[in-house]
């Protein structure tokens, strides 16, 4: 590993050390395991995304809920409604993926993990960067990382159709196994939603008089809390949908067959 | 219980310089600062060390431990194994003086480009009033020892020299996190943190709270929330709609 050296003088004022890191320590195996975790939740959602077996009564797969068009099973639509048609024949979960997918992309844990394992910049702290050039999010592409709050607002209805899908599945199935997975899940998805950066600015963070607004205040310190435990929020969530829709499908191909499943 | 420790430690002056092997005593209960005290007073009298309060509160003995931004009075030799070998260096982000010394006047430059406590005209001091939960926020951020490890940790000029110019580093945007959160601050702070100083750098990958001695979270209660201040201002048409509809 040699350290990539910037030849301006003021570079070279620096102790030239011609190493990447002097870390001893294994400091590349979180981005390692962040790499892999991702990686697989790509994969999975790709599959996902393009599997037909997203419903079998009362469970729907979150990947594929809200399910929007007409090619939907009755019990799997939204309130019975198909409100896109049947113009689209694409997999209905195209529709909706973009939310849940973008606040995940632009949430600033995310951020920090990928621009850490895929990106490299930095791999880990205090070891250099393979990039010669760094303009953060000064510019295009990075700088729509900011667009995070709409996102969030998106992602505010996805949970709480994850829960209305849960709570059905719970009227009709209590004790299905799969409603207890789809009633977790949408648990987790709802506090990682409420945990975000840009929630807790909406709720009280863009003040700077707490006193005069103690409701929202309070708010703040709510999400505050929650927000501490992001990072693992996002990483709970984020298996806790693959187990969910994993399980349905397998339900609804057959697969699983035990008397509560 | 004493033993002896394997040390590398780097010696020269300006960037050239060299990692310096030494075997030193160790005794219970001590940390870096000590041993490298030891090799001073035994073996390496010109060997150059800042340091002052030995009590993690001055900031002043900053440097990197086996590659770690560490402070070395902080640094407790129990945390290492007798047999490994402890590599010291001088903070690689800034210019070294010499051995473990470094110039950190960019953090001083940085510091005085930021607009001071900018109270309103018709509030004289004396008559500042405001509630222990509206300065709360800020008072996390007023632990920062200036030890400038975060400054020194960040990649943004730790690998890109030519960012210097325009980055003012965790500790300054926490500085003008500070004053956009404080209640009597009317200063406009949130297009200067973008334009001036460099915010839009930060890609929070959170190395500055990471490596902070006060334990400051520094990217979640700092930079985040003036990133999103930031978005209010320059990113966000329904908050620009907002405020012209209420004339906030």
């Amino acid at each position: 590993m040699t350290q990539q050296t910037a030849e301006s003088p003021a570079r070279k004022q620096r102790a030239q050390l011609k190493v990447r890191t002097l870390r001893t320590d294994r400091w590349w195996l979180a981005p390692a395991l962040t790499f892999a975790g991702l990686t697989f939740f790509l994969i999975y959602g790709f599959w996902a995304i393009f599997d037909k077996s997203y419903f079998v009564e009362p469970y729907i797969a979150p990947f594929s809920s809200p399910c929007l068009t007409t090619a939907c099973p009755e019990g799997a639509r939204l309130f019975g409604w198909a409100p896109i048609g049947d113009w689209f024949t694409l997999p209905p979960g195209l529709i909706i993926l973009g939310l849940p997918a973008g606040f995940r992309f632009t949430c600033y844990y995310y951020r920090k993990s990928y621009y850490r394992s895929f990106w490299l910049s930095p791999p880990a702290c205090a070891v250099g960067e393979p990039h010669k050039k760094y303009t953060g999010e000064t510019r295009l592409p990075l700088v729509i990382q900011n667009v995070h709050r709409y996102f969030f607002y998106g992602a505010i209805l996805i949970g709480a159709v994850l829960s209305y899908d849960a709570i059905l599945a719970l009227i009709h199935k209590p004790a299905g196994l799969g409603t207890w997975i789809l009633l977790v899940n949408a648990a987790l998805i709802v506090l990682y939603t409420l945990s975000c950066h840009s929630c807790r600015h909406i709720t009280a963070g863009r003040l700077n008089h707490f006193s005069k607004h103690p409701l929202r205040y309070r708010a703040w310190t709510f999400v505050s809390k929650l927000n501490a435990k992001h990072m693992q929020l996002a990483w709970a969530s984020l298996f806790s949908v693959m187990i969910a829709d994993f399980y349905v499908r397998m339900v609804a191909k057959g697969v699983i067959t035990f008397p509560f499943a | 219980m004493s033993y002896k420790g394997k040390f590398r430690v780097w010696r020269g002056e300006g960037g050239e310089g060299r990692l310096e092997d030494f075997t030193v005593e160790v005794n219970e209960g001590e940390v870096v600062l000590d041993v490298i005290h030891r090799l001073q007073a035994t073996q390496a009298p010109d060997l150059a060390v800042r340091w002052n309060c030995k009590a993690g509160k001055c900031g002043s003995c900053s440097m990197e431990i086996n590659g770690k931004p560490r402070l070395g009075c902080m640094t407790r030799m129990s945390t290492f194994t007798e047999d490994e070998t402890i590599t010291v260096t001088p903070m690689r982000t800034f210019p070294v003086i010499k051995d473990l010394v470094t110039d950190v006047s960019y953090n001083y430059q940085k510091a005085r480009e930021i607009p001071s406590f900018t109270p309103p005209k018709d509030v004289k001091p004396g008559e500042y009033r405001m509630q222990q939960i509206d300065v709360e926020r800020s008072q996390e951020f007023r632990k920062c020892i200036e030890c400038f490890m975060c400054n020194n940790v960040c990649h943004v000029i730790r690998d890109h020299e030519e960012n210097k110019t325009h980055f003012a580093g965790p500790r300054f945007l926490m500085r003008i996190a500070e004053l956009d959160m404080h209640p009597y601050d009317v200063a406009d702070r949130k297009d200067s943190a973008q334009e001036d100083h460099g915010l839009g750098y930060c890609n929070i990958t959170k190395c500055c709270t990471e490596v902070c001695p006060e334990h400051i979270k520094i990217t979640d209660n700092a930079l985040i929330p003036m990133k999103e201040r930031v978005v209010d201002r320059k990113y966000d048409p329904l908050v620009w709609l907002g405020n012209k509809i209420f004339r906030r």
